[in-house]
């Protein structure tokens, strides 16, 4: 029988808040256990939650980014249920009415066609703690520096068909969170999350089958092959005539396997209702209208425009947009004053294999636009020559210098004068006479020879197109 | 709406209370009596009715996004039955 | 004896004229509490060093020239509010030895204003009760008549208030508990508008219902605590953010051509006839003064205390749920968390604790929460409608506080029923958020009866003002217990 698998996907992506939720407990990530825990992260007899403005306007923006209806009233409910790391017994979350619903985003498939991805909702709720076991002498730890953390839990419609899809989904969130400047993305951190409900069904079949909700998803590598591995599972379970059974299931990527989660054995009963702590969170026009106004350009118009403005192509447009301030960089590149094709090329190009090879993110580099448009000039004007300006843009990259300064020093500036170069050209074919009875003979190609005899004579600074020029001249002359 | 023994067992455990087996039949009688008296509100005509959760009727306010706490962890741990390395310690939960 | 139950008002005036020092005044009180206490158990805890050392402060003060109108006015809370390094219990084995690191809104608030807390009074166990016979600490006694409940449950608060132990206590009223005790003791108790007054600190029952309230001889006490405590917390996003009126100022408005509402509902069978007797004279004081009578219906009267019981217990079944025995709270010895869990909190509360946090936990469980919760939100809703339309018509609704005046320790406690019944009259205010007050209105066979008055929602300034111009026109809210010294 043909399968077809069905994947929706919740995305918990923090906020990126500096105080919590409900309090004014600090966010940052690695404080020591629970000094970040303040007496309303702790659950304190008597304490009340006040809710934060900013994760209201990043909840809006998020809304608006991905097409959805921003709710004009929403309302946080508790979501009851004991465990260790959960320190009121409920978490406070949005059930009936969330803050954003009814959205979608447009995913690219591999043969370049657009598929359209509902989002059924996003609501906002509370981070849960930590529960650690390590060197407890059997006993397990809480620590709550990250219970009451802004999250903004992001569902999807099942409407992902390949563990693949399920991950180009995935990329187009984790990219827009940032982009929006909402979440900072880390995956290592946990600050953005993936649970995946996973089922298959009869390709055909209208009704679902029976789903797993795959937990503990961590990179994007690591859903793929869980969603993989469930897949096959479920398939297998099927094929023998078996029943998929509802359950949570945990991903071990150490046995790349998925197994049933213990602590959620029990049917869940949550017993949601509206929190009485909390009123109806009431978003009006104007406040609205000011989230709108202070919206970035999103990635799929920003590459559009980048290909329109600029005539990139479509592969580069994309490369480039692929996080905000890898675009911006590459457009403070063309602001100051290099050809934006050639801007283009080499963002992608050099200086991408630079920063994967150091592992750095495009904050951190350390070669600036403005350095780089320096660069880029001295090719444009034919000072040094694309090859040499690699080996430039290295010594930049290490020692903070400029272009110019570096070919000063160094002496890589190209050789233009063409009485100095006519005589490497003469000098050359002088040492070379079998090539040249060769070359004119008929054997084109050994002008490539001649060429790069040349080149290495002024270690690479002479300009190619000229010593072909010069070359063929002479040959011919002769 | 008769309420069962496994009713209050389900529920006892929702709860997370524990009870005494001997006592069972005593809250099966007395929760009884209570939803008897609570389900005197089927009478009420409420279809044209909205639920009213709250009897304050404001929107909810904004707090700005400020860290105005501390590091208060050992004062306020001072009221936990146990912790070690400032953790609350509780015995081994298996996920 | 006249001396023994002075009202705030005139410690105030006698602090403001140099005739006594807050020392004095506290530590008269410290030794009434030391001479009653044992037998009324109206109090968990005293604290009489931080006592005397806050009235030492509040004198201080007061020669510097920078006291207000209630500094050094010694009063006590309920066990209910978090109190700074003062071990805060609710009246629950859960909760003993429990110190807060923080300070209720209300409790600083008053800290804030020069006011001497002497102690923390004896309740019902989370406030769960209308008795005072939950508590893990035993039942407060009714002044009046050692034999009787104070109600609850604020019972120790009521009780301390009308022993004269001290004259003004903090209390909290969820579905009555500041005005039932306050009726079954002979003093004047005031749940102020849903909002008002800051919840943040009162560690919370049923928080769509909860309000802080105050408890004392007569409503100008009541008004002048209330100026202190009610005004908008950055940290109850509930507390309303609208001004807060010169309550005083409102007091001595005439009721001159204002109307009264009385349901007609209020007098339907089980109200003690004695009772309603009393009621309707304090009626007969509103005419002479001028105000209309007028009967109203509250036809859905019988519905409200059924949709309480479930809305109460929902939000208690949560609220509570955070007494795990991990951060705070009793801890049973148990090998793994499931274990831990259900002792800890079947050692840590009581029976009624029990009761309410497993019906509020059957009303929310899947398959019961439209029929339960959601047909008890409309009820709620029906009952608040009511309430409104009456407004259109009358200025205040007035009728009895509860159906019989104190009844005997152990009269009620096999049947939960029996027992909610108590609250037939005070739960629509709890549902709808409206100010309510309970005030003497005469003694049903040598014991007080309450008359309690309704306003519309922030109304709480024409609520106090009804009940003053009766207070100055009547002594009842001046009759003492007898075992009172």
């Amino acid at each position: 029988m043909e399968w077809e698998t069905v994947i929706g996907l919740e995305v918990h992506a923090q906020l990126a808040t500096r105080s919590k939720i409900f309090s004014g407990a600090s966010t940052a990530y690695g404080a020591a256990p629970n000094t970040q825990a303040d007496l309303v992260s702790l659950g304190y007899p008597g304490v009340l939650p006040v809710l934060n403005a900013e994760v209201v306007v990043m909840a809006a923006r998020f809304g608006l980014a991905v097409n959805a209806t921003v709710a004009e009233r929403s309302v946080f409910a508790r979501k009851n249920y004991f465990y260790p790391d959960l320190p009121k017994g409920y978490q406070i979350s949005q059930y009936e009415l969330p803050i954003v619903h009814s959205g979608y985003i447009d995913i690219e498939l591999d043969n370049g066609e657009l598929k359209r991805i509902g989002i059924t909702r996003a609501h906002l709720e509370e981070d849960a703690g930590k529960s650690l076991h390590e060197n407890l002498a059997g006993k397990t730890g809480i620590d709550l520096n990250r219970a009451g953390t802004p999250l903004l839990e992001i569902v999807s419609e099942p409407d992902l068909r390949s563990a693949a899809e399920a991950v180009n989904y995935l990329r187009r969130i984790h990219q827009l969170v940032r982009y929006l400047d909402i979440c900072d993305g880390n995956m290592q951190e946990g600050s953005f999350r993936c649970d995946a409900n996973v089922s298959v069904r009869p390709r055909g079949q209208q009704e679902f089958g029976t789903r797993a909700e795959l937990k503990n998803l961590n990179s994007f590598r690591f859903i793929e092959k869980a969603i993989n591995f469930e897949v096959q599972r479920q398939i297998d379970i099927l094929e023998e005539g078996g029943a998929v059974v509802q359950e949570t299931r945990l991903y071990d990527s150490d046995r790349d396997e998925t197994r049933p989660m213990r602590s959620k054995e029990e049917a869940n009963d949550y017993r949601y209702f509206p929190d009485p702590d909390l009123l109806p969170v009431v978003i009006d026009a104007a406040f609205l209208q000011a989230v709108r106004a202070d919206m970035p350009e999103l990635p799929r118009a920003r590459a559009e425009r980048l290909q329109r403005d600029y005539a990139l192509k479509a592969d580069d447009a994309a490369v480039l947009t692929a996080s905000r301030p890898f675009a911006d960089y590459f457009e403070a590149v063309v602001a100051a004053g290099a050809d934006a094709r050639l801007a283009a090329n080499w963002v992608c190009g050099e200086l991408s294999a630079a920063l994967n090879r150091e592992g750095l993110e495009i904050d951190a580099v350390p070669v600036g636009p403005q350095a780089l448009a320096g660069l880029l000039a001295r090719i444009a004007d034919n000072t040094i020559s694309g090859k040499i300006a690699k080996d430039v843009l290295a010594l930049m990259w290490e020692s903070g210098a400029t272009a110019d300064a570096i070919i000063e020093t160094q002496g890589l500036r190209q050789i233009t004068d063409s009485g100095e170069l006519e005589a490497l050209v003469a000098q050359v074919l002088a040492d070379s006479p079998a090539q040249v009875e060769q070359f004119r003979a008929g054997k084109e190609k050994v002008l490539g020879y001649l060429v790069g005899q040349v080149m290495k004579a002024t270690q690479g600074k002479a300009n190619p197109g000229q010593v072909n020029e010069l070359l063929r001249a002479r040959l011919q002359a002769d | 709406m008769t309420i069962t023994r496994t009713d209050i067992e389900y529920v006892a455990h929702l709860a997370r209370l524990e009870i005494d087996p001997a006592e069972l039949d005593g809250y099966v009688s007395k929760l009884g009596r209570i939803m008897d008296f609570i389900d005197t509100l089927e009478q009420a005509d409420t279809d044209s009715l909205q639920p009213m959760a709250h009897p304050q009727e404001m929107a909810q306010r904004l707090r700005p996004d400020q860290v105005t706490e501390t590091d208060r962890r050992d004062e306020y741990q001072r009221n936990a039955p146990e912790t070690a390395d400032g953790l609350y310690i509780v015995p081994r939960v298996v996920e | 004896m006249s001396d023994s139950r002075l009202t705030v008002m005139e410690m105030a005036r006698r602090l403001q004229a140099g005739e006594v020092s807050s020392r004095e005044l506290t530590a008269d009180c410290l030794s009434r509490i030391q001479a009653q206490n044992p037998a009324l158990n109206a109090f968990i805890a005293v604290s009489e060093a931080e006592a005397l050392a806050a009235a030492d402060a509040a004198d201080a003060r007061r020669r510097a020239g920078d006291a207000g109108p209630l500094t050094g006015i010694p009063m006590a809370h309920k066990d209910i509010f978090c109190t700074a390094g003062v071990a805060t219990t609710c009246a629950s084995r859960m909760l003993e030895g429990f110190v807060p690191p923080y300070d209720a809104t209300v409790v600083a608030r008053l800290a804030a204003a020069g006011v001497v807390c002497v102690g923390k009074t004896n309740m019902d166990e989370f406030a769960m009760g209308s008795s005072n016979e939950t508590s893990y600490f035993g039942p407060v006694l009714n002044p009046w008549d050692h034999a009787r409940s104070p109600g609850g449950s604020s019972g120790g608060s009521a009780a301390a208030v009308a022993a004269g132990l001290v004259p003004l206590a903090t209390g909290t009223d969820t579905g009555g508990s500041v005005r039932q005790p306050a009726a079954l003791c002979g003093i004047t108790g005031f749940k102020p508008s849903y909002g008002r007054v800051s919840r943040y600190g009162m560690i919370a029952f049923a928080s769509s219902l909860d309000q802080a309230g105050l408890m004392a001889l007569t409503a100008a006490d009541i008004a002048a605590f209330l100026q202190v405590i009610a005004g908008a917390d950055e940290r109850d996003s509930t507390c309303a953010d609208t001004p807060v009126p010169d309550y005083a100022a409102a007091l001595e408005t005439a009721v001159t051509g204002k109307t009264i509402g009385v349901p007609g509902e209020y007098f339907d069978a089980g109200l003690d006839p004695d009772y309603a007797a009393a009621v309707n004279a304090a009626l007969d004081i509103y005419r002479e003064l001028g105000a209309t009578i007028k009967p109203v219906s509250l036809p859905n009267l019988a519905l409200a205390v059924p949709a309480y019981y479930v809305v109460c217990p929902a939000e208690a079944s949560s609220n509570l749920a955070r007494f795990d025995g991990v951060r705070f709270g009793h801890r049973a010895a148990a090998d793994d968390i499931e274990s831990l869990y259900k002792r800890s909190r079947s050692e840590g509360f009581g029976e009624e604790v029990q009761r309410r946090i497993m019906t509020g936990t059957y009303v929310l469980s899947a398959g019961y929460y439209d029929a339960y919760y959601l047909k008890a939100q409309r009820v709620r809703q029906l009952i608040s409608d009511d309430l409104q339309r009456c407004f259109e018509d009358v200025d205040i609704i007035a009728g009895p506080t509860t159906p019989t005046p104190a009844f005997e320790l152990g009269a009620k406690t096999s049947d939960p029923v029996q027992m909610y019944l108590n609250d037939t009259y005070t739960v629509s205010a709890n549902l709808a958020g409206l100010p309510a007050i309970s005030l003497p209105c005469g003694l049903v066979g040598g014991l007080p009866a309450g008359l309690q008055l309704i306003g519309p929602h922030m109304a709480d300034a024409t609520v106090l003002n009804f009940a003053h111009v009766y207070q100055q026109a009547t002594e009842w809210h001046l009759q003492a217990p007898g075992g009172a010294a």
